[in-house]
């Protein structure tokens, strides 16, 4: 009896809401199916420190928005086979990158959140990452191989686009995404 | 007397036309579908998104078919991949001009846009974003400019001169930079020329025009244009 291997996937959470990782998990009965397949070697809902080396397809939500994130990614890229960008921060940079708008937004941003709307004791954080100038999507940072939009991107989507690549087919999502 | 009618071929099929009409009005009427974004039946067309262009045999140009009119043994390709490749292209930079955050933005849901973008699978884009922003002009007790989300297809301006007959709203600057402006660049609320309408709303194909506090879905009426010029030809 031949024993295939499983697709080793990876998800991982940047600078997003989580909705997109809700929407993941979503798939609801069709995710034991899934799990026949495919083994989660790294995932915010799996307790893995470091990202693992020969990764076949990782799925990534969120912008890039600090230094942590950035060479996570480019960690990422190494050792991943297959990178899909999941969901508008991934692919477009969507609310996240907003503060690009704004000279000197990294002030704009903490002054924001950490001095002005708080009441008591208020001070900039110290042992968190540091926030890049600009925000970036995934694919101003490295070479993204695949790109689901929406906010989030519906279940039925993202179980589509997989089990398209575990077939061996690239999905053509065309008017089956949309931005938002 | 008869009336003359012009024969062509739009995507290898033989069509009639009146010598009038341009080459989208032959193709609508003939079942053939063009996409289009700044062009609105009712209002003159304008031919500046380019998203209807097509191929005319003989000539090395793409045309826009919303603002060429139709000849006798035309040849008309509307959907080679070399056009589809061009389409593709605009809509990414369209999206990527202005700050079109469609999670956030009013229209989400009503855009022709994002409909488009979804349409031709344009699920990202590779150019670099300008990240400029614009202020908003909240200042009519009704209605909103969003400056961020204007494509600058001009609807607003030709439904405003058009069919209100007021030109309220008309264009500064030149291109990235251009601006919809209101009568001569001030805002919204000191306009003395604005009738408070909301056709400019009504039309809006993105969320830039939009209604306060009421999503584009309840206020949009795109057959607007077509329904009035229609009753006033009567």
């Amino acid at each position: 009896m031949i024993v295939l291997a499983k697709v080793k996937v990876a998800t991982v959470w940047l600078s997003g809401c989580s909705g997109c990782h809700m929407s993941f998990l979503d798939q609801d009965e069709k995710l034991i199916e899934l799990s026949k397949r495919i083994e989660l070697v790294y995932s915010p809902i799996a307790d893995v420190k470091e990202f693992p080396e020969n990764v076949d397809i990782t799925f990534i939500e969120g912008a890039v928005a600090n230094e942590e994130q950035f060479h996570l990614l480019k960690l990422i890229r190494e050792r991943t086979k297959l990178l899909i960008a999941l969901g508008d921060c991934a692919v477009t940079g969507n609310v996240v990158t907003l503060r690009n708008c704004f000279q000197d937004s990294v002030k704009e941003v903490l002054e924001k959140a950490y001095i002005e709307t708080v009441t008591y004791n208020p001070q900039y954080p110290v042992q968190v990452p540091k926030l890049l100038e600009k925000a970036y999507s995934i694919n101003e940072v490295v070479k993204v191989d695949f790109y689901i939009p929406g906010c989030p991107p519906s279940a039925d989507l993202i179980n589509y686009v997989i089990t398209e690549f575990l077939e061996g087919r690239v999905p053509s999502i065309e008017e089956k995404f949309k931005y938002g | 007397m008869s009336e003359r009618i012009v024969k062509l071929i739009i995507d290898g099929k033989e069509i009639f036309a009146k010598p009038t009409d341009t080459i989208l009005k032959a193709a609508i009427d003939n079942g053939i579908q063009i996409p289009t974004l700044c062009y609105l039946e009712g209002l003159t067309p304008h031919g500046g998104c380019r998203l209807c262009v097509v191929e005319v045999k003989g000539n090395p140009k793409l045309m826009t078919s919303c603002t060429t009119p139709v000849s006798n043994n035309m040849e008309i390709i509307t959907n080679s991949p070399k056009l589809i490749k061009y389409r593709k292209q605009i809509i990414e930079l369209l999206l990527a001009e202005r700050i079109h955050t469609c999670s956030v933005c009013i229209a989400n849901g009503s855009c022709e846009l994002q409909e488009l973008a979804s349409k031709f699978g344009v699920d990202h884009t590779n150019v670099s974003r300008n990240w400029e922003r614009f202020e908003l002009d909240m200042s009519h007790e009704r209605f909103v400019l969003d400056h961020n989300r204007c494509i600058l297809c001009t609807r607003c301006i030709r439904v405003c001169d058009e069919i209100e007959g007021v030109h309220t709203l008309d264009i500064k600057r030149r291109g990235k930079d251009s601006m919809i402006i209101v009568d001569l660049d001030e805002p919204w609320s000191a306009s003395y020329s604005c009738t408070s309408c909301g056709k400019c709303s009504a039309v809006c194909p993105v969320g830039a025009i939009y209604v306060k506090g009421k999503p584009l879905s309840e206020t949009k009426r795109k057959e607007l244009p077509k329904f009035i010029t229609e009753r006033r030809r009567r």
